[in-house]
């Protein structure tokens, strides 16, 4: 189909009243997705967003799309069914690190593993929220909430980690805020064939407020926040003078340009289609507040897909058959039969 | 050489021994030469258990003959032992009188005190009651294949097709078909090939050369209805059932299925079944094969998952979202003895109790219970059939002895299967996305793609009609009517109950499932000793069928047997206040036909 999908973002609106907190991250998000989602030349009928449980997870039901609401943390495995049945259609996935990361962490990392064709936007806001404020898999030791009030003693899972070690083919990291970012990282996302990993970090404003603050607020976000972009520099800063070394042991650094002689050639260039995730993996090492965090896409590289490779055996397994289905007749007759006269 | 009606063999021997494809060959020669059967596999949970032990024995039991067959039998004419271990474990499940034949090389001091023999049964008179026939079959195996470049102990793999000679020879059957087998087996090994036929060979001439038995049996054909037939076990016509009812439909099939003990050969012939449009998913658990197949069936393809006990257990809640957004879906369940992990190879029916009840919320949906491995394909196309046009999940029920166990499967003509329609929304005038079809209050199946119904569903609670999210209190009421009704309307779709034996009287049998054969060949035993007993077989265990209720009155008493502590029972008790009694058994076997006839005589009687 060569005709341009003329879609706005409200044609993306569900007639659904909102109802998320006031101020929640997802306000920002839904918007971020439904205003990329117009762009993307896709008809809005071929869009299907699934989702699990949790805040986030209401999201399909603010999609004029097809949408479906499934149960917790099993939205993956759902997709990937919808996808197998119908290749044609675009998924989306959308959970929260509740969702994703704990309950439903074994399908994430086979639905990574299997490379099927679809996006999963993963809502990291680092607490549980539907329920009130527990902390999560990825809060961290020492979060104090509710279900821990001497501090929480559950080391983090780092999502794009995570995500790399089961076999991303995509993994990038934007932020509720950054509408344009994060716009420009769903149509990445949109444009890779294969599963499609992006963490936002995100907002929840009643139980974990000001969360990501100190790294991706406006006012620090470039002295905090590194952007990665294949085949140039990682530098960063207000002025643009820091950037990020490795060192001999494998281990990151900042170092300032023009300091003890440093230069651009020094530091690290990303590379998201290197063949091997070990880079991607060292660059999600970095956190706040030791090093800048990075956002942007760390890893896209080009794997085949499940969905076509499942359509390709039935294609062959058909095409004895003239390319269709053999008869039911045939399909019973197999193997030794007898016959019975009358 | 004497004519039997039937007889019942049983081979027995280490889980290496080969003792379920010596099995599966006498059946399928058995079928070929026109007799009816019914088999029983009987194999441990470990693969290759310690060789000699009780507990590693293997077995497989036949019943053939020239009428019409509907067990395994429920006592052996004739044990072929490999070992010490198979004679002692099987020992209580031969006839008095009956013939055992063994191999006297396996009877060593050291694998007679594995099996816990203290003195070698074959040089006393512990098997005085039985006929014996000893043969040396690893040594005369080896014999056979001096000239065979295999090594020695390849060539001792052979003997059961030794030994399966020898029976070849006792019930008078042809070799062709299993040397055929064997040559295209091992096509590519043609060695092998050459050493099994040749040991089939010498084992048939050595029984007829060295006349070892007293006397050798025919089994005449039996009177089977005219048509093409074919050996299949309970697993493949599930799958075939399947498959048939999608193609029907004109829909793709897709099956999420997480490997499990006995359900996995579902799987597996699905996963052979690609060019009929078949996708499997071989799902990272059993959650996800069945959320997989949900999304399958959100797509517009016919999703299916198949699983055991265990895994039933963990799909509970999205067969629960199944339900609530109305979807098709076949969900098999393979049953096998609980609970936890229980017996995985051994036979129950006690997931009756989770298939009608084990989800959150008030959540019934049909369930249909197939009846013996052929029947498994009728059940299938139904299940498949009813999930399609109520659009709510179906659970089939089958056991671990429908499964594995096999008897000859008359082919279908493809007329004469239901016509089946997916009738797949694709009007937007006036959709709602829970709007009802009148007749089966299904709501519109909308494949994602079709343009101007997209729509949200989900597990939330949906406004009759708008399908939006709502919590209001007389919505929910209505829904979760809506939703029983539903499945009560499938009621529509159950012909006459048929009432086996007796139309009024004493006793009723009520059953389900894989005792059907047990069952009514139990009834025919109870009417010949002059009970006036009748018996129906249930297809659909939920809803009940509307007749139930008016049979039930006929009978002055009730008897439900199960193999479970009595689950169906409950619900007969409940729906209809009849103090019905239970025939109980959960020791990993099939109801014995002896076991039905002595607890209607007990019912009418009272016991002995």
């Amino acid at each position: 189909m060569n005709d341009i999908i003329q879609l706005t973002r409200k044609d993306l609106a569900s007639d659904q009243e909102v109802r998320w907190c006031p101020g929640c991250g997802d306000y920002a998000i839904l918007k971020g997705v439904q205003s990329a989602l117009a762009t993307l030349n896709v008809p809005r009928e071929n869009m299907v967003v699934i989702s699990g449980i949790g805040c986030a997870a209401r999201f399909p039901y603010y999609m004029n799309t097809y949408g479906f609401h499934t149960i917790h943390g099993r939205s993956p495995a759902v997709a990937t069914g919808t996808k197998m049945a119908n290749p044609d259609l675009h998924v989306w996935i959308v959970g929260g690190d509740g969702d994703m990361m704990s309950i439903g962490g074994n399908h994430l990392i086979h639905v990574l593993r299997r490379n099927v064709d679809l996006t999963v936007l993963l809502f990291n806001n680092r607490i549980y929220g539907l329920t009130k404020g527990q902390f999560s898999p990825t809060s961290g030791v020492g979060k104090k909430t509710k279900s821990s009030p001497m501090g929480s003693i559950d080391p983090a899972f780092e999502p794009i980690s995570l995500a790399l070690g089961a076999g991303a083919t995509f993994a990038a990291r934007t932020v509720d805020l950054w509408g344009k970012h994060l716009q420009a990282t769903i149509k990445a996302a949109h444009e890779h064939k294969g599963t499609s990993f992006i963490e936002i970090l995100q907002n929840c404003i009643i139980f974990n407020d000001g969360a990501f603050d100190p790294a991706v607020g406006k006012k620090v976000k470039s002295d905090k926040t590194v952007e990665l972009v294949h085949g140039e520099p990682l530098i960063f800063g207000a002025e643009r003078d820091k950037g990020v070394r490795i060192r001999k042991d494998l281990t990151l650094e900042v170092v300032t340009l023009g300091e003890n002689g440093v230069t651009e050639d020094d530091l690290v260039v990303h590379n998201a289609h290197a063949e091997l995730p070990g880079l991607a993996q060292l660059l999600a090492t970095m956190e706040y507040p030791d090093m800048p965090v990075p956002v942007g896409i760390f890893r896209q590289v080009s794997r085949p897909t499940y969905e076509v490779g499942m359509d390709a055996q039935v294609t062959q397994a058909q095409a004895a058959h003239g390319g269709d289905k053999p008869s039911l007749t045939s399909l019973w007759n197999q193997g030794d039969t007898w016959d019975v006269a009358p | 050489m004497q004519t039997v009606e039937s007889v019942v063999v049983r081979f027995a021997g280490d889980s290496g021994d080969g003792v379920q494809v010596t099995g599966t060959q006498f059946t399928n020669t058995a079928a070929l030469v026109g007799n009816d059967i019914a088999t029983l596999p009987d194999y441990p949970a470990e693969i290759r258990a310690p060789a000699g032990t009780l507990f590693g024995v293997s077995g497989f039991q036949i019943q053939f003959g020239a009428t019409d067959i509907r067990t395994p039998g429920d006592i052996s004419d004739a044990l072929v032992a490999f070992n010490p271990a198979a004679l002692k474990v099987n020992l209580s499940r031969l006839r008095k009188g009956g013939l055992i034949l063994v191999n006297v090389d396996a009877f060593s001091s050291r694998n007679l005190t594995k099996a816990g023999w203290e003195h070698n049964p074959l040089e006393d008179d512990t098997l005085a009651a039985w006929q014996v026939v000893k043969v040396n079959m690893t040594r005369l195996t080896r014999e056979a294949l001096k000239e065979s470049p295999l090594k020695t102990k390849d060539k001792d793999r052979a003997k059961n097709l030794f030994a399966l000679g020898m029976v070849y020879f006792l019930y008078d059957r042809p070799l062709e078909h299993t040397v055929n087998w064997l040559n295209s087996k091992f096509a590519k090994l043609p060695n092998v090939a050459e050493a099994n036929i040749k040991a089939l060979k010498t084992g048939y001439y050595y029984a007829e050369t060295a006349e070892i038995f007293r006397a050798t049996y025919q089994v005449p054909e039996a009177p089977i209805a005219a048509g093409r037939y074919r050996n299949v076990t309970g697993n493949l016509t599930t799958a075939m059932g399947l498959v048939s009812a999608a193609q029907n439909a004109g829909l793709d099939l897709f099956l999420g299925s997480y490997p499990i003990t006995p359900a996995s050969d579902v799987l597996h012939n699905l996963a052979s079944m690609r060019a009929h449009g078949v996708r499997t998913l071989q799902a990272e658990d059993e959650i996800a094969a069945v959320c997989a197949a949900i999304g399958a069936s959100y797509a517009g393809q016919l999703g299916v998952c198949s699983t055991s006990g265990p895994g039933l257990a963990l799909k509970g809640e999205a067969i629960g979202l199944a339900l609530m957004v109305e979807l098709p879906m076949v969900v098999v369940d393979v049953q096998r003895g609980g609970p936890s992990t229980g017996l995985p190879t051994k036979t129950e029916q006690s997931d009756f109790n989770i298939a009608l009840f084990g989800r959150n919320g008030d959540s019934p949906l049909p369930v249909i219970a197939a009846k013996s491995p052929a029947d498994c394909f009728d059940a299938a196309y139904e299940a498949a059939r009813i999930t399609i046009k109520y659009r709510t999940p179906v659970i089939l029920m089958t056991d671990g002895y429908l499964a594995n166990g096999s008897e000859p499967w008359k082919i279908p003509n493809e007329a004469d299967l239901a016509p089946i329609e997916s009738d797949f929304r694709t009007d937007p005038e006036g959709f709602q996305p829970y709007m009802r079809d009148e007749a089966t209050l299904a709501r519109p199946w909308v494949k994602p793609g079709t343009p101007g119904l997209e729509h949200r569903v989900g597990g939330l609670e949906k406004q009759h009609l708008t399908g939006n999210v709502s919590y209001d209190p007389m919505n929910h009421h209505r829904m979760c009517e809506l939703r029983r009704d539903k499945v009560d309307l499938v009621r529509q779709e159950m012909p006459p109950l048929e009432v086996i034996g007796e139309q009024s009287g004493d006793v009723l049998v009520i059953g389900w499932g894989s005792t059907y054969g047990a069952i009514r060949s139990g009834v025919d035993a109870a009417l010949a000793d002059g009970v006036k007993v009748g018996a129906v077989h249930l297809r659909w265990i939920n809803p009940l069928p509307p007749d139930l209720g008016e049979i039930i009155a006929r009978f002055d008493k009730v008897l439900v047997p199960e193999m479970n502590l009595g689950q169906l029972i409950k619900v007969i008790r409940g729906e209809f206040l009849v103090d019905a009694k239970g025939l109980n058994k959960v020791q990993g076997m099939p109801l014995n036909v002896g076991e039905v006839k002595q607890a209607i005589l007990d019912l009418q009687y009272g016991e002995a």
